[in-house]
């Protein structure tokens, strides 16, 4: 039995603001229940808020869906959410870590903090994704997901329920797919699918 | 790959403020220092951490800039509401029981945190009867905590959250208004006593009743979080209570077993008797 090449991605980053709670349920419920990667997500949130979006979204997928806390290992086929008032971060070792760090452009949790982290800790290995929202917060760390060598999608501003932030990150950087929502989890499938390219270093055992 | 090497200029420049300085940043979790070190470089005038490194190991003034750069805690009037309403009405009668209270604040940055406390004392009675020692590793940080100034610009945001916590009172008898800040009560400032200690070197300094660390282990690795914990633990009188972050928790923790949640979720952490 060969050995199985590793998969090209080790993780999914989701940006979302104004009309996320809806993106998110349409996104999350067309993922399978054993969807390869980790998905970690910022969606802006009141500092005050309660579990409610948490269990919300539990309900609406088969994904396992949590709130991320401090230390936690990052599993296939589980979506972790920035917790309201705290930053959410990714160590170098892919663990993830929270800070309540001041806000950055007014949010905490900041999407451009997940993804700048996320970034500089998989690599070529992450994929970003901006989805509707009206600000402009994910377009710096969705550029420096794009130099780290990663996947920039975004959501087609027409599609969006709020064009700004997908506007922005458009802007802000050379983005690989340009997809209405309908067409992001297909996306997603197809890439977290993928494999790396067989190396000779490739272990077989007897 | 240019981040790599980031990386390892990081690990570099710890190594040598700690062998210089003797700060150690060392155990503290990578992800936000990079980004406080990448703030702060931005802002030095330097272009990489190397450059950064030569000064720094020479010039005092230097390394005092990014000391103050990478261990400024942010912190408000009465974060997390619903904490402060536990404490006023789950801990303060346990509190009352004692003639004199002493409470370790570890990591009070700039202090709203020990003013909430305070006013909370206050209010439920405990005014002369406690003791604070709000301790912090940035001795700027100190320096503003002890004078009291608050950016006025909060002030909305702080009113709603002491309203939330059960506050009796009007949150502007608390403050007088100056310009574009306030000025916390004189009568609020003279139970704390703001001192520097370092939770990566520095021991215990008494015993307490109570121990709020909030949101400040969330950024330490697990071996500097497990030192930090046996420095609460020591300090604590059975029966005291430990405070810690809404996302921290005592699961897990050697300690754990000895500890009781108040109140679920509630991240406030009863020392039992045995």
């Amino acid at each position: 039995m060969s050995k199985p090449t590793p998969r090209r991605f080790r993780a999914i980053v989701i940006g979302v603001s104004t009309g996320g709670v809806q993106a998110l349920q349409t996104l999350l419920s067309e993922l399978p229940q054993d969807f390869p990667l980790p998905l970690l997500i910022v969606q802006h949130i009141s500092p005050d808020a309660d579990d409610g979006l948490v269990r919300l979204l539990g309900a609406r997928c088969t994904l396992r869906v949590k709130e991320a806390d401090e230390q936690d290992e990052t599993l296939p086929g589980t979506v972790y959410l920035a917790p309201p008032n705290y930053h959410l971060l990714v160590e170098s070792d892919g663990r993830l870590a929270l800070s309540a760090d001041a806000p950055v452009s007014y949010a905490r949790p900041s999407i451009d903090v997940l993804f700048e982290s996320a970034a500089d800790a998989f690599g070529p290995a992450l994929i970003g994704v901006v989805l509707t929202g009206a600000n402009f917060d994910g377009s710096r760390g969705l550029a420096r997901i794009k130099r780290q060598g990663g996947i920039a999608i975004v959501q087609d501003p027409a599609d969006a329920e709020a064009p700004q932030m997908p506007q922005a990150a458009l802007a802000a950087t050379a983005v690989d797919q340009v997809l209405s929502l309908a067409n992001i989890a297909g996306m997603l499938c197809t890439l977290a699918g993928e494999h790396a390219t067989p190396t000779k270093e490739t272990v077989v055992h007897a | 790959m240019g981040e790599d090497i980031a990386n390892l200029e990081i690990r570099l420049l710890l190594e040598g403020v700690h062998q210089v300085y003797g700060y150690d940043f060392r155990d503290y979790a990578e992800a936000s220092i990079r980004r406080r070190l990448t703030h702060w470089l931005a802002e030095s005038g330097f272009e990489t951490f190397s450059e950064a490194q030569s000064r720094l190991l020479r010039d005092r003034a230097v390394f005092e800039s990014l000391l103050a750069g990478i261990t400024v805690n942010v912190t408000e009037m009465f974060r997390d509401p619903a904490f402060f309403r536990i404490v006023r009405e789950q801990v303060v009668p346990f509190l009352r029981t004692y003639p004199f209270v002493k409470i370790w604040h570890a990591g009070c940055a700039t202090g709203e945190e020990a003013y909430s406390m305070a006013i909370l004392l206050e209010e439920e009675g405990l005014g002369g009867r406690y003791r604070m020692y709000a301790t912090d590793i940035n001795e700027a940080v100190l320096q503003k905590a002890g004078e009291g100034v608050i950016p006025i610009t909060e002030m909305q945001r702080f009113t709603r959250n002491y309203q939330k916590s059960g506050g009796k009172s009007s949150f502007a008898d608390y403050y007088t208004a100056r310009y574009d800040r306030a000025i916390v009560a004189p009568e609020l400032r003279k139970n704390i006593v703001f001192a520097p200690h370092n939770l990566a070197t520095d021991a215990e300094f008494g015993e307490m009743h109570m121990v709020l660390c909030r949101n400040v282990m969330i950024y330490f690795k697990a071996a500097l979080k497990e030192r930090c914990l046996k420095l609460f633990d020591t300090s604590l009188l059975p029966g005291g209570f430990l405070c810690l972050g809404l996302k921290e928790t005592l699961e897990n923790r050697k300690l754990g077993e000895r500890y009781e949640e108040l109140a679920p979720s509630s991240r406030i952490y009863r020392k039992r008797y045995v």
